[in-house]
């Protein structure tokens, strides 16, 4: 893992010590609200419904035991006991007080966490696929690259006020765990035609009230002009980006209004006169030692062990449905990656304990090398386990309720905190998320059911991802009532697509009875192992609409 | 369920929790303690002690909202201030004091 040098420390702890003192200020009266509002963000702290709520960056998913351990101490000592893993990989507290916020920071630093740029209109934390540099189907491991983009964006003074927040996700496999198309940069690792190692940039990607998958505007990009590339895109957007309407000033937008081609000349332009700068040209030397901080840990040589997973499997059934749904395969033998579920039923998604955080900080150390890492489905992730020691490793997680055998399933909801934490939303997500895990809770039917996401939003903005799930739900507010939108044949892989409506908004309560509809439909429809997403794009909308909605007047109008 | 009057709540500036505006120009958390105002010029009245409080660095982003009773328990109009008043309905561990 990447370790603070000098100048992270520096830079870091002045951020703190300025901060303390912005907070002074403020609680002294010298500040007003509007005043110390854009000074607090930029340190990822937001008042929300019920409290100051922070958020803290977690660099391309990776923790150490040690900094979970802090994490939970923070949840301990500064919250209450507990914390939230989102959709782009941080850690949010709900119960933060301000006069507390800068010892918060203070802890994580010790830890060399910060929350900079978690929040304001600047490159927020740079994420990636939770499985890199452990996944057989990489062909880079794409964490060096993040970090490497985390330093050039932190505290840029060109791109600290752009018009909107700006997300940067980057994977270097061919199956696409990071969203990477639904990002306003997405960065594929590729090979071109001579077999070399470079970029594929996509732009203009996200979610939110104008979703947009993003669009390819160059198929590979040497490594080499990486920095001049994303300095040119930054600078085009920075400039033309809207800055008249909040809505409207996201870089989807302008990619969108100008057309990819146009977008991609003007990026091309700035590019030719920047490209051979100087500032912008990343040494090797330097890439070399960022990149050796991600080197591969010091695996065993193992032999694989299928024969023993294959007698344990056949002998335990429940172990068998773990191991099959949570664990994938690594690309060293004898290894193995395992997910942990935060999708155990009645728990709102992404949340642990501050107890449950220091008893995977102790399995990671036992079990995982001392790595923990955040998927942005949240859920975490031990990326290095001997495969002999799955079985004890699911015991152990089964006693902290982390082994719901649910990954990819039906009940591994993405679901932002809603009504019940947030200040922007207009429906609550969580109690609806708790209630489709109850309704689907025999493991053996979401065996059946196969892939399938659900992802759930309380409003607009779409922290919940709800244009992507293969089935996403939309919380609105209807004359103080609260109503739910199903979009059918979102994905954020990479064969990402937006979400259809499904028709009129069902109350919360209809919602799992609409989702078994659904459900249904699909495995009668289905062909062979075709995932609910295929046979949606095969079928149409059609059949669903008619199960949910039967023959309601509205159906038969909307077939009329 | 009859409409009762008007409250003003806001974020208290020091940790942010959700107060009501009391009838002696002080912060509760809990709502049957807050100040209700019956008519409009009464409701204005609160609204401006709650902004002068806001001046002064106590509270932040006061507003009225609507509220009635129902049961004999003072609740929101709106779904969503009810749960500003109440906490997370999904943790009722952290559920305030009503």
């Amino acid at each position: 893992m990447y370790r603070y040098d000098e100048f992270d420390h520096t830079l870091v702890a002045e951020r703190i010590a300025t901060f303390r003192r912005q907070v002074h200020r403020r609680l002294s009266g010298e500040l007003t609200e509007d005043q110390f509002k854009p000074l607090r963000l930029m340190n990822g702290l937001y008042l929300q419904l019920h409290a100051y709520m922070l958020r803290v960056n977690i660099p391309y998913g990776c923790l150490s035991s040690r900094q979970l351990r802090q994490l939970a101490f923070i949840a301990r000592r500064y919250d209450r006991n507990f914390g939230h893993f989102t959709t782009r990989q941080n850690i949010q507290y709900n119960w933060i007080k301000l006069d507390e916020t800068p010892d918060v920071l203070a802890a994580l630093a010790e830890v060399e966490m910060n929350a900079m740029q978690s929040s304001g209109n600047c490159v927020r934390n740079i994420t990636a696929d939770q499985f890199a540099g452990r996944a057989r189907d990489e062909i880079e491991d794409p964490r060096p690259w993040c970090e490497l983009i985390r330093q050039w964006s932190i505290l840029h003074p060109e791109f600290s006020y752009l018009p909107r927040k700006f997300k940067i996700a980057v994977s270097g496999a061919a199956s696409d765990r990071a969203a990477v198309k639904l990002h306003d940069v997405g960065l594929y690792l590729r090979r071109n035609a001579d077999g070399v190692i470079g970029f594929e940039v996509i732009v203009g990607g996200g979610q939110g009230r104008l979703p947009y998958v993003g669009h390819t505007i160059r198929e590979w990009l040497a490594k080499d002009d990486l920095f001049s590339y994303l300095e040119a895109i930054l600078r085009i957007y920075n400039l033309g980006g809207r800055r008249d309407n909040p809505q409207k000033a996201r870089i989807k937008v302008q990619v969108n209004a100008l057309g990819p081609e146009e977008f991609r000349r003007l990026v091309d332009e700035e590019w030719a006169a920047i490209r051979h700068s100087e500032l912008l040209a990343v040494p090797g030397a330097e890439i070399e030692r960022i990149t050796a901080y991600f080197a591969d840990p010091a695996w065993e040589t193992l032999p694989d062990a299928a024969a023993v997973l294959s007698r344990q499997c056949a002998t335990d059934p429940a172990f068998d449905a773990w191991y099959r749904t949570n664990v994938v395969e690594h690309r060293t033998p004898g290894y193995a990656i395992v997910n942990l579920s935060l999708k155990s039923p009645g728990i709102a998604p992404g949340d642990l304990t501050a107890d449950q955080m220091d008893r995977v900080a102790d399995l990671a150390d036992r079990f995982s090398l001392g790595e923990v890492r955040v998927s942005h489905r949240q859920n975490l992730v031990f990326p290095d386990v001997r495969q002999t020691d799955l079985h004890a490793l699911w015991q152990a997680l089964q006693a902290i309720s982390l082994a719901t055998p649910n990954i990819g399933k039906l009940t591994d909801i993405i679901a932002c905190p809603g009504l019940d934490f947030c200040a922007l939303a207009n429906a609550r997500a969580i109690p609806v998320a708790q209630d489709i895990g109850r309704h689907f809770g025999d493991p053996a039917v979401l065996q059946d059911i196969g892939e399938l996401t659900i992802n759930i939003s309380g409003c607009m903005n779409a922290c919940g991802h709800h244009h992507v799930g293969h089935i996403g739900i939309l919380g609105v507010e209807k004359n103080g009532e609260e109503f739910y939108q199903l979009t059918l044949g979102g994905s954020s892989a990479e064969d990402a697509s937006l979400g259809d409506r499904l028709g009129r908004g069902i109350p919360a309560a209809e919602v799992p009875v609409a989702i078994e509809a659904i459900v249904n439909s699909y495995r009668d429809l289905r062909q062979a192992d075709e995932r609910f997403l295929d046979t949606y794009r095969r079928v149409g909308m059609e059949p669903f609409k008619e199960a949910v909605y039967g023959d309601s007047p509205e159906h038969r109008r909307s077939v009329a | 369920m009859d409409m009762t009057g008007q409250m003003v709540l806001a974020n208290r500036l020091t940790d942010g929790h959700t107060v009501f505006l009391a009838a002696d120009g002080s912060w509760v958390e809990a709502i049957a303690g807050g100040a209700l105002a019956s008519d409009q010029a009464t409701a204005e009245r609160l609204l401006a002690t709650a902004q002068l409080a806001e001046s002064r660095n106590v509270v932040v982003e006061p507003y009225l909202i609507g509220v009635r009773s129902e049961g004999g328990q003072r609740c929101p109009v709106s779904f969503r201030e009810s749960i500003r008043a109440d906490g997370p309905t999904v943790r009722t561990d952290f559920a305030a004091e009503r």
